[in-house]
């Protein structure tokens, strides 16, 4: 009777947990051993030699990895770091009363809500050498066009997503900013504060603890971007634009060895796993700093 | 160090006025209390004087210089807030010298100012403190040092006691009320609190509508209401009204109700206009003494309903015919409940109203 008892929340909890173990659990399994494996497609996983951490050393040592890890890398932090400046002064400049405030808010976040693939052909064609919005209006002025997904096409990938994500940023620092204790910054207003010296000393201080969540949301975001590279360039020209989730997929498929590709997609889901843990572990520390100050204040009663 | 003038002060939102042209003046180190109900417009003109809300007809003066199309910060006041507004990434020493950084005043300066008003308020201990682990006390003194700190001529406060519990409130009043003997500053303070009216203000102003009922020394409102709404708005318990009618009788004056019939003393009733017959009698509760063989023409018999007792003092709530009438008095008064007893009103005490402007006659 009494095991029975101890042994209900168990089974309740078993299928939610058999379930998780096949969705979640078992894919992963599933890469982590496959990238011990020197693994062809046409070989099913069986027939495949167990290599052990070859795939792993070779990739270290391998420059087109590293290469493709150090585009991802400045793709990343520089996505992040002008959507951050973009975003949160955006929403500096709109967090007040405007008439049609909301309808410009609506449009502002209208690029967030276009399907990836259908991003990344609008930019390809914007971009294009001669029919392209870009070149046209250049030349139309007078000026020479510009070589956009050729020379210079990590920067131009980077615009692109900078113009995708900004108003996600955008958003979060404007609900942040509309949070903020209206008293405090009247209060800064009468102690002397120019609207500059509120933005430096009370706003964004007191906005870190979400912009710190959203960056990190948007950098582990940035690190699995796929599928606007794939459509502007290919990962080209040469290997300038190829990120490691594109270079992954033609390791997969155009290279064909999977246990290689599973052996990258772990090293990515390491980095990935870092900064996760590194987002817990603020806000945990958030909250406990919270729960302590409380806590000295209910103990001097 | 500053003298301050409202001139014909009006605030508008869209279509809809809500002060209507304040006229007030406000001398040096004086210490006035705006007060009245909720939305009777006492933020919103303390509001406009610090230069958070705009004046949308009107002027403001300090000193005789018009300011109301300055920024706050170069109004040269001190604010302290409702909800105390503390900037909680700073500790106490932060929020306190934030004003004097502001200003770029040298280090060691800021230090000792920091020190000499963090010892006013008594949070010397405090000063690394974030506003976070502070108690609600606590939190409204870092406000009123962040004030002090400024050094500035005008001191606004906007209802600073209402977010403290009952005991603290009226000890950090008794605080406010010591700390105004040594402060010499202009000081205009918002509530809708009578106490704190009546125990901190040189000079009161009731406010009712976005109009000002009437302005003066707390005793000389609570002497002489100019209306209805100040009579019954200062004083706790508040004044009674009963309708009546004035009655000449040869050379004697009387109030007339339903069930009472009280002689107006002869200074009062001279004043009074002989077209006068619809009147408001007020009494304040404190007014009205027990006395068994008082006169008929200067007593109320009344029904006792139900007796609070406070301790020294007990309020009586009875019934003079259809009205209350809360009758305050001594506790060791001998009162059985259900009874009807005669209380004598003090002659000074009887208030007289138009019925239909309530103005006091």
């Amino acid at each position: 009777m009494n095991t029975a008892n101890r042994l209900a929340p168990y089974m309740f909890m078993a299928p939610a947990a058999v379930i998780m173990g096949l969705c979640l659990l078992y894919p992963l399994g599933y890469m982590i051993y496959g990238s011990f494996l020197d693994w062809n497609p046409s070989q099913s996983i069986g027939e495949a030699d167990f290599v052990g951490f070859k795939n792993y050393i070779n990739l270290f040592f391998d420059p087109a990895f590293r290469e493709s890890l150090g585009v991802t890398l400045t793709f990343a932090v520089s996505v992040v770091i002008a959507e951050l400046v973009i975003g949160v002064g955006l929403a500096l400049l709109l967090d007040r009363n405007i008439r049609g405030m909301s309808l410009l808010r609506t449009l502002f976040i209208l690029p967030m809500m276009i399907a990836p693939v259908v991003v990344g052909l609008m930019w390809r064609y914007m971009y294009h050498p001669t029919v392209g919005t870009f070149n046209r209006f250049l030349k139309s002025i007078g000026l020479e066009g510009v070589d956009w997904l050729g020379q210079n096409a990590l920067l131009s990938v980077i615009i692109a997503d900078i113009w995708q994500w900004t108003p996600f940023i955008f958003i979060l620092s404007l609900a942040a900013l509309q949070s903020l204790p209206r008293s405090a910054l009247e209060a800064a207003r009468i102690d002397g504060a120019t609207n500059w010296q509120q933005i430096v000393y009370i706003k964004i201080p007191l906005m870190m603890p979400v912009l710190i969540v959203t960056a990190l949301l948007r950098l582990i975001d940035a690190f699995k971007v796929l599928e606007v590279i794939l459509v502007m360039t290919e990962g080209g020209p040469g290997l300038s634009t190829e990120i490691v989730a594109l270079r992954i997929s033609r390791t997969a498929t155009e290279f064909r060895e999977l246990g290689t590709a599973a052996a990258m997609s772990n090293y990515l889901l390491i980095l990935l796993l870092l900064l996760t843990v590194a987002m817990f572990a603020f806000t945990r520390f958030q909250d406990a700093r919270a729960a302590r100050l409380a806590r000295q204040v209910q103990e001097e009663g | 160090m500053a003298e301050i003038r409202l001139e014909k002060l009006v605030k508008r939102y869209g279509s809809v006025e809500v002060l209507h042209g304040i006229e007030l003046e406000m001398a040096d180190n004086e210490f006035t209390v705006l007060v009245g109900p909720s939305g009777c417009g006492k933020s919103t003109t303390l509001r406009m004087i610090a230069g958070l809300e705009s004046v949308s007809s009107g002027e403001i003066y300090v000193d005789g210089r018009p300011i109301s199309h300055l920024d706050p910060k170069d109004r040269g006041l001190a604010m302290v807030f409702q909800d105390y507004a503390l900037y909680p990434h700073m500790d106490v020493a932060g929020n306190i010298s934030f004003a004097l950084r502001l200003q770029k005043r040298p280090k060691p300066e800021i230090q000792a100012k920091v020190k000499e008003v963090a010892e006013v308020v008594g949070l010397t201990d405090f000063l690394h403190r974030k506003p976070a682990a502070l108690s609600g006390g606590q939190r409204q003194r870092v406000a009123m040092a962040r004030a002090l700190a400024k050094d500035s001529g005008i001191f606004l406060f906007d209802e600073p006691l209402s977010n403290l519990d009952a005991k603290l409130r009226g000890q950090m009043r008794a605080e406010l009320a010591v700390m105004r003997q040594t402060v010499q500053k202009n000081m205009i303070y918002v509530t809708h609190d009578q106490i704190e009216a009546m125990t901190l203000a040189d000079r009161i102003v009731v406010m009712h509508g976005g109009y000002i009922q009437q302005q003066g020394s707390p005793e000389e409102l609570f002497k002489r209401p100019a209306n209805k709404f100040v009579a019954g708005f200062l004083g706790s318990p508040p004044m009674n009204f009963l309708e009546a009618e004035l009655v000449r009788d040869a050379d004697r004056t009387f109030v007339q109700g339903a069930s009472f019939k009280l002689e107006v003393p002869e200074d009062k009733a001279a004043t009074l206009a002989a077209t006068t017959r619809q009147v408001i009698v007020g009494i304040r509760p404190s007014d009205l003494n027990f006395s068994a063989d008082a006169e008929d023409q200067v007593a109320l018999d009344l029904k006792v309903r139900v007796s609070e007792y406070i301790g020294a003092q007990s309020v009586l709530l009875c019934a003079c015919g259809q009205d209350d009438v809360t009758v305050e008095l001594k506790s060791e008064t001998p009162i059985a409940l259900g009874e009807t007893l005669r209380f004598a009103v003090r002659p000074e005490g009887i208030h007289l109203f138009d019925r239909s402007t309530e103005r006091a006659l």
